[in-house]
Formats: structure tokens, sequence, C-alpha cells
């Protein structure tokens, strides 16, 4: 569908922008609430996964035998087992369930149903894998060096320059305009080389599902994801079974960030399930989540900005190098698109490659690898900045991306926010506030695109004349409430006369994953679209009891009323007394909508934050932290709020602590939270919050995309902060204490 | 005639080209006819693209009308997280 500008000019809302009480929150606190390992079938075997120890490795065969005859045994798998997966399956396939090489450590080679744990973990002891081991990099940089360990061969694509290793993949390049001309005019011109490790989502709740495959082929799956449409559709190609043969079921979701964007255990529950012909639920360890899932890449970056004195930024160049892990897709692209578009640039140039490494394959994480490179951006303009004795935020403001600035990745943005985050962060207390010996304040600022997708609602109106509306994406970050609240504002009725449930695939048509800042904006849009219709045939019946044209009812207020006084006199009919007569009146009333939701609006934010640095020890404290970011319109403040906590606070994890570590044989050294520390509620300040509100002219309540772009900023701005607490620039995440120790040591020296 | 911003690294398939002219009155005509014109964005075409139209990104609805003066940018597919 083409782009409904149906943007409501500024309207008085009565149930948008309140804060009403989270319709899952007495579930979730009681425990009520059924997550993705909650799900139990009778007869339910367990199913466990054999992963591969080596970082790379052929496999010369796989030896069974033993396993199936472990007693309680009741189905054995490996890749033989699933059909040639069709092209654009070929590499979520071999991540499911290596073919002819482990790329990783913590690969899935092969895979048991059995009757109980104890038999499951016997039978994997049981399997014989013959490895050939090979030599494997796990280093950006290092795969990039010609010679390095080859993982594919051929699989660079027509982008990549002839020379270059063929770990890498695709080459990316945007901008315009002249770089070095650019270099030239400027009073001051660094350069610097940034790197940053991988970091995962950190989710709570382990990847679970439970499947079933009966004898006639059709499946069901109860799975815990950001997306069951999505993973219906890939378990069914992968499967080779018709999608509407298989029914997917989404549970309440521990957190996702992206990560659980794709599949890795579904298709190997199904296919147990299959061979066993019993249902087999399968469960993640934390250590299998952090080896066999989804980090985000680890980055190598150079970047080089050229300003003049009065704070006018003359050029900007980034090369961005982002590993993502065992097979071609880092998010490098994105990166190269954002890290340069909260400004307007006459000269502007970022290359992308995206590189293949023996790690787990990157998943998407919250704007994914828009924040390593904002990070590179951020962090030389903040230096820019000091050493010519400019206000950090005024040369923001000054370069700041406005309505009708031509990005740096193409298009000219119209109305967006970022000035207006900036004006906010300049008259906030925070940035006056004084700060004391060892500490320092650091900003940044940071972009997402947003986008909407493929979108199915159905609204029902009960007899009674309460209404449910059921939707298709998990519920991550607020959905259900701010879909209720959208409902409840269209239709005029109270929030709590709407309750808003997540339906299975069988139930409604396809709906895009739980991503890209899309649910509010598109399945919002969406609901609007429904009550809209349910209401013009509430009018109808209306107008069929009054004995009027229809198109002489308005509804106001929750009731069906006569258009003027030409239109007749009657009381108006509340929506439980037109539901209260369906039946008699034509049938029960619904509302529905399916679109492809098209007209995301761009997000910016700006944070600021303060830090104290030990310099004993190299600790980092945070001690006050502040974002300030346009929503578009915030459908539920608290929620919107809590996005931006989010972010901000996985962004300060990623700044400080969080890294995936590898050892020389190539195996990931720290797979749990003792030793891949995430902060926690004690390392934290609360996180104050900004909301802007620039409507986006796509949404007919101006609202745009929130869960993103929170995350954006953070990495650079607490780099900024630290550096100058340290009185030193620190250009390697995470800003851990032995290199904040290390750094201030050499400034010292 | 719609003109085509080209970014890049797509630029070798358009002959060194940062924008094309292409005849087409919708998403779907500019997809096939760039794909005519310049074959060497095929395989990114098959990787994927998504389309901004006067600021703002389309994915896949063809249908879109483009005025002959609207600002059209060819990006890579955008996704999220």
């Amino acid at each position: 569908m083409a782009l409904d500008k149906g943007f409501d000019q500024p309207r008085k809302f009565k149930v948008v922008g309140t804060r009403p009480l989270r319709p899952d929150g007495i579930d979730k606190v009681t425990g009520r609430a059924r997550f993705g390992a909650d799900m139990n079938a009778p007869g339910m075997l367990v199913g466990r996964i054999l992963r591969s120890p080596h970082a790379h490795a052929r496999i010369r065969g796989i030896d069974t035998s033993k396993a199936e005859k472990v007693p309680g045994v009741k189905a054995v798998v490996t890749r033989k087992d699933f059909p040639k997966p069709r092209p654009d399956l070929a590499d979520i396939m071999d991540n499911v369930m290596a073919g002819r090489k482990a790329l990783y450590d913590g690969h899935a080679v092969a895979a048991v149903a059995a009757t109980s744990v104890h038999a499951a973990r016997k039978a994997l002891k049981a399997i014989k894998v013959d490895y050939e081991v090979l030599p494997h990099v796990t280093d950006v940089d290092e795969a990039m060096k010609k010679g390095a360990p080859l993982l594919h061969r051929g699989r660079s694509d027509e982008t990549v320059p002839a020379g270059f290793s063929g770990n890498v993949m695709h080459r990316f390049e945007y901008g315009h305009g002249d770089v070095e001309k650019g270099f030239k005019q400027a009073d001051l011109v660094i350069e610097r080389h940034l790197k940053t490790a991988a970091a995962h989502q950190g989710y709570i709740e382990p990847h679970a599902c439970l499947a079933s495959v009966g004898p006639d082929g059709n499946a069901e799956l109860w799975v815990c994801t950001q997306g069951h449409y999505m993973v219906r559709n890939t378990c069914a190609g992968l499967l080779g079974i018709d999608a509407s043969r298989l029914r997917v079921t989404a549970s309440e979701i521990g957190g996702g960030f992206g990560g659980k964007t794709t599949v890795f255990i579904e298709p190997v529950a199904l296919m147990l399930s299959r061979k066993a012909n019993k249902p087999v639920k399968i469960v993640m360890s934390r250590e299998e989540v952090f080896r066999a899932t989804g980090p985000t890449s680890s980055t190598s970056m150079t970047c080089k900005i050229g300003m003049k004195k009065d704070g006018t930024i003359t050029a900007g160049l980034a090369e961005l190098r982002y590993q993502g892990g065992a097979y071609p897709g880092s998010p490098v692209q994105y990166g190269a698109m954002a890290c340069f578009a909260p400004y307007d640039l006459k000269n502007v140039k970022s290359i992308g490659y995206d590189v293949v490494t023996n790690r787990p394959k990157q998943a998407a994480y919250r704007a994914p690898g828009a924040p390593m490179g904002a990070y590179a951006v951020e962090s030389v303009i903040d230096e820019l900045c000091r050493k010519l004795g400019l206000d950090p935020l005024g040369v923001r403001l000054k370069n700041a991306a406005r309505e009708g600035t031509r990005s740096s990745y193409g298009p000219t943005f119209n109305q967006i926010g970022l000035p207006a985050t900036l004006e906010a962060a300049m008259r906030h207390p925070h940035w006056k506030a004084k700060l004391g010996k060892n500490q320092g304040r650091g900003v940044a600022c940071g972009f997402w695109f947003n986008f909407g997708g493929d979108t199915c609602v159905s609204m029902n109106v009960t007899p009674d004349g309460t209404v449910t509306l059921t939707e298709g994406n998990p519920d991550i970050g607020g959905s259900r409430a701010s879909m209720t609240m959208m409902a409840a504002e269209e239709l005029g009725i109270p929030y709590d006369q709407v309750r808003t449930v997540i339906a299975d695939t069988s139930s409604l048509g396809q709906n895009d994953v739980t991503d890209g800042s899309r649910v509010t904006f598109a399945v919002g849009l969406a609901t609007i679209k429904a009550a809209r219709e349910a209401i013009k045939i509430c009018c109808e019946r209306a107008a069929k009891v009054w004995g009027i044209d229809p198109d002489a009812v308005v509804w106001e207020d929750g009731h069906a009323k006569p258009a003027g006084p030409n239109a007749g006199k009657f009381p108006p009919m509340s929506l439980k007394e037109i539901a209260a007569i369906a039946t008699n009146t034509g049938g029960p009333i619904a509302g529905h909508h399916e679109v492809n939701a098209e007209g995301a609006g761009v997000s910016f934010a700006t944070h600021m934050v303060d830090v104290e640095v030990d310099p004993e020890t190299g600790a980092v404290k945070v001690l006050r932290y502040t974002v300030f970011q346009d929503a578009g319109k915030a459908v539920h403040p608290s929620y919107v709020e809590g996005q931006f906590q989010g972010g901000a606070v996985q962004g300060i994890g990623w700044a400080l602590n969080e890294e995936y570590i590898y050892g020389a044989d190539g195996r990931l050294q720290n797979p749990g939270f003792l030793d891949y520390r995430i902060p926690v509620c004690s390392d934290l300040p609360m996180i104050d919050t900004v909301i802007l509100e620039i409507p986006n002219p796509g949404h007919p309540y101006g609202v745009r995309g929130v869960g993103e772009t929170s995350i954006v900023p953070p990495l650079a701005a607490i780099a900024n902060a630290v550096s100058a607490a340290a009185g030193v620039r620190l250009t390697e995440l995470p800003m851990s204490p032995p290199k904040v120790l290390k750094a201030i040591g050499a400034a010292r020296a | 005639m719609v003109k085509v911003a080209i970014w890049g690294s797509l630029r070798a398939a358009t002959g060194g080209k940062g924008e094309v002219e292409i005849e087409a009155t919708t998403l779907r005509e500019l997809l096939d006819r760039l794909a005519e014109d310049y074959p060497g964005v095929r395989p990114q075409l098959a990787r994927g693209v998504s389309v901004s139209i006067d600021g703002l990104v389309y994915n896949d609805s063809w249908f879109t009308p483009i005025r002959p003066d609207s600002e059209v940018v060819l990006l890579p597919r955008i996704v999220g997280g």
C-alpha cells in the first residue's frame, strides 16, 4: 500500500499519552505468564544438541549408532536428516545444523530426543564426530589479511575489489561531495582507529520451544521468539512442508532486542519430533545462548573528520570493518549509513566491509550496526570540540541535520527531531551541573531508520460492547498496552474496555517480526484503521435503526450521533447499545486491517552522561545519565521512557564491560553471566528521560518507533565522558578497568 | 523520467553514475527498468533493496506512485532489531 499520509492534525487525545497499568503486569509478577520453557505436552521428550568444541573443523563423519541404542533415546538428528535447503535458507540451515564444516565453537552438529535429560546427555556423549581441525580466525582485522584462514570459498560478491581476503563478503560505500577537498578546508583534522567488542543482547530468557509433528504432517510449535510468522515460514522451508501445516504460537518473551529474529533450535525440535513421533522440547542453557546464538559484530574502524575553528564540520570519512561471525550479513551497511546521519555535511564518505570469522553468526541487536559507527564518529567530533575549545552540544546543533538536509546515506530528511533533542539537552539542568574530581561529562547523538512492514490486526466487538483486538506481533516492549490505547482512543471507549491478545500463525495473516521499531508504528496504524472500519459499521447500524442515511451519522466519544439537526433528533447510541442489538441489525461487528505499512519516520536522540573514573583501579562509575529522544507521539510515555532507559543501560554495558573473549584455541572463554558482565541495578543511576514529540507524517497520531535509537549514542557518550574524566582518549570498547588503567598509565608516562 | 540516486558501491553497476534516469511511475516499474537498463544491479536487487521516495522508505509496495519530480534514492534493504 502506498503511504497513507493520514496524519491527523494535532488533536486532543484522551487515552493516548496517559499511563494506564500494563496489561501483562500481574501475570508477570505472579509467575502466571507462560514463557518458552513453560509449555509442556503429554509424552513430551527432552531435546539436546551436540555442539562443536572446535572453532573451525571439517566434519569427516558422524557415527550416531551407539547413541541410538541408549535406552530412552527416540530420535537422533544430523544434517543428513534435513532436505537440501532453498538458496535463501542455505546459511540459516547450516547455522542451525552444521554440514560439511563446523565453523565456530558451539556450532550444532547433532541432536537427540530422549525420555529423560539423563538419557539425552548419555546419548550426546555416545555420538562420535570425526573432526579434522582447521586453522581459525576470530579477529576482524586478522580475518581481512591475505593468507587468513578462509571459512568459505567463492562467497565474496561483486562489490569486493580484487586483492581482498576471501573472508570479505561485501563492500559498501555511501556519501557525497569531495572529502579530500573538505579536509583541506578544515582548521583541524583528527583521524582515529577504534575497536568495539562483540556484545550479546543479554536477554534473560534463553531460547526455548516445544514442537509437535503429527503423523498427518500437521505440526505445532510453541516458542519464545520476536516473530512467530518468521519462525513458521523459515521452519516450513527448512523441513520442506507447507507453511499452512505449521501452526506457531509465541510465548511471552523474556527479552529479545533483535537476538530472537531468527531460528536456532526450532527446526531441530521439529525434526526430532517428526522422527520420534512425539512432542519434543528444547531449552537452551545460558552457555548455549552465548556460544551458539547471535551476538552483535565486533568491529575495527577508522574515522577522520575535519572541522573549522567555528565548529563547522568540513568533511567526514569513516571506514567500518565488522565481522558478522561465520556467515555473510554483518550489519556494517547500517553502521555506514547511520554514522554520519545526524549531520548536515557537504563532504562525507563512509565505507563498510562485511567480514566472516569463526564466531557464531551475529544476529540483530537493537539498531543493528549503528551504535558502533556512531561511537567512531561521535568520539572524533568530541575530540575535535575539546581541542578547538568548542561547546560539544553547540557544535552538534550547528551541524545538525534538519528538514531539507540531504542525509549522508542519500535521502533528504523531512520533519525530524534532532535539533529539538539538542536544544532540550542545552536547556536541561544536567548540562549545567558541576562536576567533581575525576569526573567527566560526555554527549553524543544517534540515528535509526525504523520501518513498518506486513501487518494484520482483527478487532471484534463482543455482544456486551467490550472489544478484543488480535495482533500478530509478540509483545516485547509494551505493544499490547499501546495497541489497546490506540483502539480505545479511536473507538472513544475506556482503556479497560479493550483487551489485546497475540494470535497464533493460523489465526491472522502474515505479520513481520517485532523488530525495526516497527510495532507501535505499523500495528498501531493497522489498529486505528481497523477501529475506523468497526466505527463505520456501527454508524451504519445506528442509521438503520434511526432510518436515516449512514452519512448522516457521526461517531463521537464512543457514540453514534446524528450528524446535525437535519439528520433528525435521536439520542446517541453507545457502542454497548449497538453491540447489544448487533444480531438484529446485521450480525457481529468487527474491523480488520491488513497492510504493508510504509512511511515509518526516522528517529534521533541525544544522550548526556557523567562518570567518575577511579585512577587507582580504572573502574568507571556512571553518576548521571539523561536521554533526549524524539518519539513522534508517545502513546504510553512510561513504556517510551522504559525503551529510552533500556537502550541506555545496554549501551552502558557494551561501553564498559561486555565482551566476547576468545582464547588462542578459538573457543569462547566467558559463556556465562559471571564472566560476561551486564550492568545490574546497583551499577546504575536512575536514567532520566526527556521525550520530544515531532510528529511522523506517515502515522495518523504521528508515532515514530522508539525501541532502537536509544542504544545508538551511549557507547560514544560514555567514551567521551570517560575520556574527559581520565584525561586521555580511549579508543577501544569495552572500557574495562584494566584498559582504563593502562590508558591512564600510558598518558602519565 | 525519474532520477534515481545510486549509493557509492553500487555505482560500479551503473557505469560510475551516481544518478540514473529511469522511465517509471511506480516502484515496480522503477525496479524492473533499473534491472533492464543496468543488469549489474541485479545481484543487489536479489539481495534486497529499499527505496526512499521523497524522504520516506518503502520496501515492497510495488504500486507506490512515483512522481517525475520525486527524490528517489536506492538503499540496501532496511531491517532492524
